[in-house]
């Protein structure tokens, strides 16, 4: 982020009273203390900006520029851009004037409602448009009446005869105009702004931002070099650190050869922490060398040792319907055990999936500078969570969130791992006990293999089908490690399933685990997908028209796949060796069907995507090139950890290390990818993840049309393709029961 | 330790590190170069992309004591004022997401184009396919490349 001169210092002195007065060259609806985000923060300062939080948001200049405060973290999907767009369309800016820069970091001032009305600064679960839509529309249709009613005033004129057009007023009737830039010569605002309702919001039809094209504002700088990461910080005095952690989760250093390492080249010093050993020199030459020379005897008997990631499947198989663990349900609607019971016809089946690792582009890092007295301390870092850094920090140096200054940083990709702040908390360790700034950084080796990973499930599905084709019961148990992480997705709210049971058994295995792009999404719409497309062949249905049958009392997911089906032009003849599949889902309020088309090598079992085309429902479509942008990257997520993506854990060790050996999708195995939005006036929803779902079933459903044989264990991978083509029993022999 | 001098971007720079260190952590951490960037540190996922010589290498993996004498260019020395058609086009098609691989994904396009001004879709994909993204831009970096070379 560029340091914005201006607004440094200053305004912090504000009181509220200043706001009554007539502003002078710069108009404020902000208390702005240091530059947002970038120099500094204060207690004092806070305290401040909640007196006139409604106005915190957008800072006027008498130049015509229009700063607007950025409130989400940056990691790709572009809501530092969007989220200003709100505002600047209620207020009708001119888009040429605005300037962005990140908000301070104030959840009370700067967040956006969460559950229970509590405010939140975490950039998670697609959240950033749907959660600030309605709250920055009204910010910035406050901010135009008040520049309505103070030129008002001053031309003496009624308030409903002006009118705006891009950073002006006009009053029609006698032709003037004034800029917003001049208007700040006379402008007053009131220590609160006025009440907006919602009749006195724009008409969606009437946007010119929201819904056009408008450029991503990081993305020049992301083309030469010159957008700051975490990464690329460089603070005086500054030292390099790489922390050596336990190859099984969790377990602590015992000892280590403290005094030979302490004597090589370049390093400062090492420290001792809970899960590992810290190496802290003077380049990361020294610390990469330094670290290859320690001996670490790390503690026995953690959870996670022993651990076994192909044999834990298998013990996964025998939990469900045991008295092993105790199933816990996460919804439930009619009866579905015993309509299961009598149903004209039963099928069951199990999915499979293993743990699956974030593999963002920028392996995590922090630097950290905790002062001399240990008592507050300097952040830089990207984060999905900018309050959870400062207050975990401050927790860790016990002290007050206060004493942190966070500056924020573009995150090179965060995808729920950055929502974790684990990583700035061990640099905060580290600058405290060498008293000097320290830069940690994960090596690609330590970013995979001390990850928070997807966790590796089993689910077991059955669903009872009535004489007339239809599915009348529905029982789905996730079976593995990670609570909610388990069942996110596992409910289906569109389909007309009358007797649904959907449970977990919940098991402990010692590993980290995390959100991962789309969280149990992934793993069980592919499952649910799946499924459903098995029996629908089983019944001799067309998919898509089974599909349409479970969707007749939600037209809008309806809509969602007819219109990918029409894309598609779901049914028409296909040339020999290929097939397709289609899938529904719904994530973070948007709902999105896909359809997959691939062929299979048959000597080495590889799938090849050819095509895909998804429809979607976001409600209102804020940023649609964005949009477009963050569909396309959620399939090739999606369709990278469907064909590549499985961690092996082995001895409680992750046996993968770094990109050679676990794959991620590459630009020869791109699928072409066609992506509609459904036109729609209905809020916004999240659309970061909502690609992401809908690419297992497509392509195990493609895969079947295929071949007449059903992919049930993600990753679909050649060697695992190759032996399931190479099985000669009929594997539906198991499904229907 | 040793000193060397190495011309990145036309400057020549003194430096005295050990001559194994990769020439990474040279343009990075002592000249300040950072939009070349540490991704896997064994050269498989190219976010450390500059040209040697004219050639897209990893930096991650090359020793900073093999290449005196030599050439190197990094995505700030690609063009005078960020107006090379491969990193107008990136604006333009509105490649990057996170952005962290697209200084490695522009250097290792640029050196395509400039042996081979006009490649087809496939010749792009096997030119470009050891440069990973994680966000998927992949289809808009083709757009980008095709468009820098018929725009170029």
């Amino acid at each position: 982020m560029k340091t914005n001169e201006q607004i440094q210092g200053g305004s912090l002195r504000h009181t509220r009273r200043d706001f009554l007065k007539r502003a002078g060259s710069g108009l404020s609806f902000a208390v702005v203390f240091g530059s947002a985000g970038v120099k500094v923060f204060s207690a004092q300062g806070s305290s401040r900006v909640r007196e006139t939080a409604l106005g915190a948001w957008v800072r006027l200049n008498s130049d015509g520029s229009i700063l607007i405060y950025n409130p989400a973290a940056e990691m790709g999907q572009g809501s530092m851009t969007a989220l200003p767009v709100i505002i600047a369309e209620e207020m009708d800016a001119d888009w040429s004037d605005v300037r962005i820069e990140y908000s301070p970091i104030e959840p009370s001032i700067y967040g956006s409602q969460g559950r229970g009305g509590r405010r939140s600064m975490r950039t998670t679960g697609s959240r950033a448009v749907r959660g600030y839509f309605t709250d920055l529309r009204k910010v910035g249709a406050q901010i135009r009446r008040v520049l309505l009613e103070s030129v008002a005033r001053e031309w003496n004129v009624p308030v409903s005869k002006l009118t705006t057009e891009p950073s002006t007023v006009v009053h029609a009737a006698s032709g003037r105009r004034i800029s917003y830039g001049e208007i700040t010569a006379f402008a007053q605002v009131p220590s609160q702004l006025p009440e907006i309702d919602d009749s006195q919001l724009k008409s969606p039809r009437d946007f010119r931002l929201i819904g056009h094209f408008v450029p991503r504002f990081d993305i020049p700088d992301k083309t030469n070099g010159a957008a700051q990461f975490a990464m690329d910080v460089q603070v005086p005095g500054m030292l390099y650190a790489l922390i050596s952690r336990s190859p099984v989760h969790t377990a602590r250093p015992v000892s280590y050869n403290e005094s030979e390492i302490g004597a090589m080249a370049g390093i400062t010093t090492t420290v001792r922490l809970e899960h590992g050993v810290g190496v802290i020199g003077s380049s990361m030459e020294a610390v990469i060398k330094a670290r290859g020379n320690l001996k670490v005897e790390w503690s026995k008997g953690t959870e996670a040792e022993g651990f076994d990631s192909k044999a834990a499947l298998l013990e996964y198989a025998q939990i469900p319907g045991s008295d092993r663990v105790q199933a816990r349900t996460v919804s439930e609607q009619g009866d579905a055990p015993t309509t299961l019971q009598h149903a004209a016809q039963r099928y069951e089946a199990d999915f499979l999936s293993e743990h699956v690792y974030h593999a963002q582009m920028e392996p995590l890092n922090a630097v950290v500078s905790v002062n001399e007295a240990g008592d507050g301390a300097e952040i830089w870092a990207g984060t999905q969570s900018s309050w959870g850094v400062r207050t975990e920090a401050a927790k860790t140096l016990k002290v007050g969130p206060e004493r942190i200054k966070f500056h924020p940083c573009y995150l090179g990709g965060g995808f729920g791992r950055r929502s974790n702040s684990d990583y700035v908390v061990e640099a905060v360790y580290l600058s405290k006990a060498v008293k000097r700034p320290v830069k940690l950084i994960w090596t690609r080796e330590d970013d995979l293999q001390y990850g928070r990973f997807r966790p590796m499930n089993l689910q077991r599905m059955s669903a009872g089908v009535d004489e007339q084709g239809n599915i009348t019961a529905w029982t789905h148990c996730v079976v593995g490690d990670g609570d909610s992480l388990l069942t996110s997705g596992a409910e289906i709210p569109f389909y007309d399933i009358p007797n649904q049971k959907i449970e977990r058994c919940t098991v402990s295995t010692g590993i980290r685990l995390k959100h991962w792009r789309a969280v149990g999404h992934g793993f069980n719409k592919f499952a649910i997908e799946a499924f459903i497309d098995e029996i629908a062949a089983d019944q001799s249905i067309d998919p898509y028209q089974f599909r349409r049958t479970l969707l007749r009392k939600a037209p809008r997911a309806l809509k969602v796949l007819d219109t990918v089906a029409q894309m598609a032009a779901w049914g028409k003849e296909l040339p020999e060796g290929r097939a397709r599949g289609i899938a529904f889902s719904e994530r973070s309020g948007s709902l999105a069907a896909g359809v997959a088309e691939i062929s299979v090598d048959d000597a080495s079992g590889k799938i090849r995507v050819h095509r895909f085309w998804s429809a979607v429902d976001g409600g209102i479509i804020v940023q649609p090139d964005n949009a477009r942008a963050q569909i396309e990257g959620g399939i090739v997520t999606g369709l990278s950890s469907v064909l590549f993506e499985s961690l092996t854990l082995k001895d409680g060790k992750v046996q993968e290390s770094n990109y050679h050996d676990y794959s991620i999708l590459r630009m020869s195995d791109m699928p072409e990818i066609e992506v509609k939005f459904i036109e729609s006036y209905e809020p916004p929803s999240g659309l970061g993840e909502a690609g992401v779902p809908i690419t297992g079933g497509a392509v195990a459903n493609a895969f079947a049309a295929l071949t007449g044989k059903r992919l049930r264990h993600l990753p679909f991978s050649p060697e695992r393709v190759r032996a399931l083509l190479d099985e000669h029993k009929i594997q539906n022999q198991k499904f229907q029961i | 330790m040793a000193r060397f001098t190495i011309k990145v971007n036309g400057r020549n720079y003194p430096i005295n590190v050990s001559p194994d260190t990769p020439l990474l952590w040279v343009l990075r951490d002592l000249i300040g170069l950072t939009g070349t960037k540490f991704g896997c540190g064994i050269g498989q996922c190219g976010s450390c992309t500059i040209h040697l010589n004219g050639n897209a290498v990893r930096s991650c993996v090359l020793q900073v004591g093999k290449i005196q004498g030599r050439s190197v260019t990094t995505i700030e020395g690609l063009s005078p004022d960020q107006s090379h058609p491969l990193q107008k086009a990136w604006i333009q098609e509105q490649v990057p997401q996170c952005g962290y691989c697209q200084s490695g994904q522009i250097m290792q396009a640029a050196t395509l184009l400039e042996r081979n001004p006009a490649p087809t879709r496939d010749e792009i994909i096997r030119h470009m396919d050891g440069n990973l993204c994680r966000c998927g831009t992949y289809e808009r970096i083709l757009r980008a490349i095709e468009r820098a070379s018929k725009e170029g």
